[in-house]
Parts: structure tokens; sequence; C-alpha cells
């Protein structure tokens, strides 16, 4: 596998999108990422699933940089992550939009401004910050609401708000992380189907975590199983589904018994 | 035997630990400080919370130390005869010490709490790693505005406690000792140089400002384990922050002499 060490940003079309190499991290004894390597290419929509308490959140906060690896590498469009400088590191981080489990709204901002905030950071002139929110938040449903502050909104609400964020200033790579865990029926589809648009209209690199199979299906190029600090099977939506592999049969079917263990079922009630 | 050398061990670990992390956070406040953007209406916004909004809390505290110092000096100095140095003693001790310590203590309680359990709800609530998300370094959007409001805001506050102090003495060695005004405001100012001792107190205010609200910024970015934990990085940002104050104290008094 070639290196890409501090070489400047490639225009490479064969160099995915993002890259991980043998990632390993641990929380005191607990081994959280054990040797994980992947990628995702340009314009791809990768979804990972797995368990509870299996480390997808530590995962995707180690694409963006939010949590250094204790050992191996995440390329993100070729240049490695943590050979940057913070600046540099800042700079490839404007190129994401993330979404988080529980929102992460800025609770002193109003809602406007939380999703206006990615836009004023690039420079964005007010005429196009304000129409621009307002299509966000058209985009996930939840209209005239502005004006209100994060301790306002509903779980739900907050975590779409949350979305509209992720998405406003319109990241080459999107991280999503459980976006619709929470939401009733038609907002997990409506969520869905946005994802599906954006897919149309922009074509960013997208990293999904969900425990909603069908939502996978629907949104997802490929499927990866994480488990036990590693991936397990990755595989086209279809063959994922029809595997016969134990693992991915138990999960997919949601059986107790297996070979799957939930190590932290108290921790989510998805 | 062992376990006492273990205990202070640890401690002693404990204390590098914490200098360490104070300036290399420092460092990186300073670097991010003098970076663009600059954000300019934060900064005012942090100026009024520590400044202007603290001015009740530490007109109280300086207006009442000056009286009482006057009313302890004049009783005690009455004994040998020098109730005409009281009007100097509470000048210089309130310019050089009193004003800024009990000023840089009570804003630490006021601003310095508020700082930490702000920053920590924002960092276990997933806030901070989602400023970080967007490409915004915290240091320079949450720390940066907090901490040189502080450093410039409480060489302000001890400027208007010395003057409020000072006001105290007079009013109760005036109105309430019967000294004479004229004679106790020539004393007040007879050795008291600005240059020096207001200076000296201006410095230390701008110190004390510094340490307390860079102490509660890395004590609340720092936070772990959900509200608990916020509750801890508050009480150890008001604990760490006085107590620094009053140890780097003896130090800058040694330095300023």
């Amino acid at each position: 596998m070639e290196s890409a060490t501090g070489q400047p940003p490639s225009p490479d079309q064969s160099e995915p999108r993002l890259r991980a190499v043998d990632l390993k991290k641990s929380f005191g004894n607990k081994v959280v990422l054990d040797g994980l390597s992947f990628s995702v290419a340009a314009g791809e929509s990768l979804v990972i699933v797995g368990p509870s308490g299996t480390g997808k959140s530590v995962l995707l906060k180690h694409l963006i940089g939010l949590v250094r690896p204790d050992s191996g590498k995440v390329f993100v469009a070729g240049e490695d992550l943590w050979a940057l400088s913070n600046v540099e590191r800042n700079r490839v981080r404007k190129k994401f939009g993330m979404s988080f489990q529980e929102g992460a709204l800025f609770d002193s901002m109003s809602v406007f401004d939380n999703i206006a905030f990615p836009l004023r950071r690039s420079g964005r002139p007010a005429s196009e910050v304000r129409s621009r929110v307002k299509e966000c938040l058209e985009i996930v449903h939840l209209p005239n609401v502005e004006d209100k502050r994060p301790s306002e909104l509903s779980g739900g609400m907050r975590r779409r708000v949350g979305f509209a964020r992720a998405i406003a200033h319109e990241p080459e790579i999107l991280l999503f992380d459980e976006p619709n865990t929470g939401l009733d029926p038609i907002m997990t589809d409506i969520i869905d189907e946005v994802i599906m648009e954006l897919r149309e209209k922009m074509t960013p690199t997208i990293v999904t975590i969900t425990h909603h199979m069908e939502s996978a299906r629907k949104i997802g190029d490929r499927i990866a199983l994480l488990y036990g600090g590693k991936i397990l099977y990755d595989a086209p939506p279809d063959e994922f589904l029809r595997s016969s592999d134990p693992a991915v049969r138990q999960f997919v079917e949601g059986n107790a018994k297996g070979p799957l263990t939930v190590e932290s079922q108290v921790a989510e009630g998805a | 035997m062992t376990r006492l050398l273990e205990a202070i061990g640890r401690v002693v670990l404990r204390v590098f630990e914490e200098v360490g992390t104070f300036f290399s956070m420092l460092g990186r406040v300073a670097f991010w400080a003098v970076r663009p953007p600059y954000d300019i209406p934060e900064l005012a916004r942090q100026m009024v919370r520590v400044g202007f909004d603290s001015i009740p809390v530490v007109l109280v505290t300086t207006l009442f130390t000056g009286m009482v110092l006057a009313l302890q000096t004049f009783n005690g100095f009455a004994r040998f005869h020098a109730e005409n140095l009281v009007g100097s003693v509470v000048a210089l001790s309130l310019t050089r010490e009193l004003s800024p310590v009990l000023t840089a203590l009570m804003v630490t309680g006021r601003v310095g709490s508020a700082m930490a359990a702000e920053l920590g709800t924002m960092r276990v609530t997933e806030q901070i790693d989602a400023l970080t998300a967007l490409g915004t370094e915290p240091v320079q959007y949450l720390m940066v505005p907090r901490v040189t409001a502080s450093l410039l805001m409480m060489p302000l506050l001890v400027i208007m406690g010395d003057a409020v102090g000072i006001y105290g003495g007079y009013f109760v060695a005036v109105q309430l000792l019967g000294a004479n005004p004229v004679a106790y405001l020539d004393n007040s100012f007879q050795y008291l140089h600005v240059s020096d001792d207001v200076v000296s107190g201006i410095i230390k205010a701008a110190v004390f400002g510094l340490i307390f609200s860079l102490i509660a910024c890395v004590r609340g970015y720092m936070t772990t384990g959900g509200a608990e934990g916020v509750g801890r990085a508050t009480t150890r940002a008001v604990v760490a922050g006085s107590l620094t104050v009053l140890v780097v104290d003896f130090f800058l008094t040694k330095l300023l002499y």
C-alpha cells in the first residue's frame, strides 16, 4: 500500500476519500479498535452497523480527527490527518459535515445561529446564510424553529437540527452518527430520503452509523459490520443481507443468541 | 513508610502534571490568540461578563475591606498615638495587596466557576467535538476570548476597587471616628506612589486574571464523566484558581518589591 505521509493534497482520483489503516485504540483496559482498516471511495456511501458499545461512534470520531488513534493512520483524500499541523487539520475538517448522536447543538445559540455557524465561518454573505438556513430546515421538515433555543426542542428535533447543521455548508464528506435513532418511522424514512437526495445532488462521500437495517439497505453502497474492534464483514447491501455468515445473520435477524454478544446493552436504547 | 512516600510522590507528580498542563495550554492560547479570525463580538461579550457584571461584587468587597481596615488600624494605632498614619496604611494595603487579591478571589468564584461549568457542559454534550468537527479550534473560539477578557478586565476592576476601598477607609475614619478629613487624605496619598504601589497591584491583577481564567477554562475543557464531572471540574477550577492566586501573590510581591 502506498504511503501518502506528509504529501500535499493529491488530486489522484484512485486515492480513496477516506482511508483508515490498522487503527488501534484502547480506553484503559478496554480495546475498542483492534487493527481496523477500511476505505471509502469518493462519492461512496458506507454504512457501519454493529451491536451497541462496539465503538462505532469512536470509529467515526477517528475519521475526522476528534480522537487520536493509539496507532494506525487516517487518510483524508490522501492526507495523513495526524501528520498535519493543528491549523492544517482544521482546514481538512472543513471538508466534513458531521451529525452527532444527541445533536450536539450549541446551546448558547438559537437554532438559526447553529445552522448558520459553518456557513458564517466559511465567509458566506448574510443573505445567502439566511436562505440556506431556511432551506436546510425545510429539508429536515422543521420550518419556523429558527428563533428557538436548542433547549426548547425535543430530542428528535435536536437531532434533525444537528443533521441540518451537518449538511448546511455542503461538505464533501458526511459523517452521520445514528441520524435516525429515536425518530418515528416516518421521520426515519424522511432522513433516509434526504440522504439519498444529497447523494444525487452533490455525490458526497458518506459514512453512516445506524441500527436500522432498512435504512442501511437504502442509503448504503456497502454495509460493514463492526465487532470486536474489527470489520467482520463488508459487502454491498444485497450481498450483506443475504450473507450466510453467522455473525451477519444474527445481526440482520436480531437474534439474542449467536457469535455476537452485546457488551453494554444499557448504553443505548436502539 | 513506603505508602507515605508513594502518596507524597503521587501529589508531587500531580502538581507537576497540573503545572505542565497549565503552561502547555497557555502556549496554545497564546498561539491561537494572535491568529485570525479575531472574534471581537465574543471578546466584548466576555468582557461584559468578567468586568461589568462583576462590578457590584467587587464594589461591596473592596468598600467593606477599606472600611474594616480603617476601623482596625485606627483602634490599634490609637494605642501609640499613630492615628495620623491610618490613611496611608489603608491606601498602601489596598492598592498593593488587598484589592488585587480579594478581587481575584471573588471573580474566581463568580466567573471562574461559570467558565468551568460552561466549557465542561459543552465538553460532555459533545459541543466541543462539534466545534472541532466544523473546523473551528475550540481553544481559539472558547478560551482565547475568556482569557483575554479576564486579563484586560481584572486591572480595571482593581483600579475601581482601589478607589472604592480608599473611600471606604476615608468614610469610616472621618465620619465615624472623627479624623480630620484634610489630614487623612493628605496622609493617604503622601506615601502612595502610583508608579510603584498602584502599578504593582495592577500587574498582579492582570496575572491573576490570566491564572484564574486559564485554570477554569482548562478544567472545563478537560471535563470527563457527565454531570458529575462538570460539578467536579467547577469545584476544582475555583479551588485550584484561588489557591494558585494566593501562592503566586507571594512570589509576585517578592518580585515586584
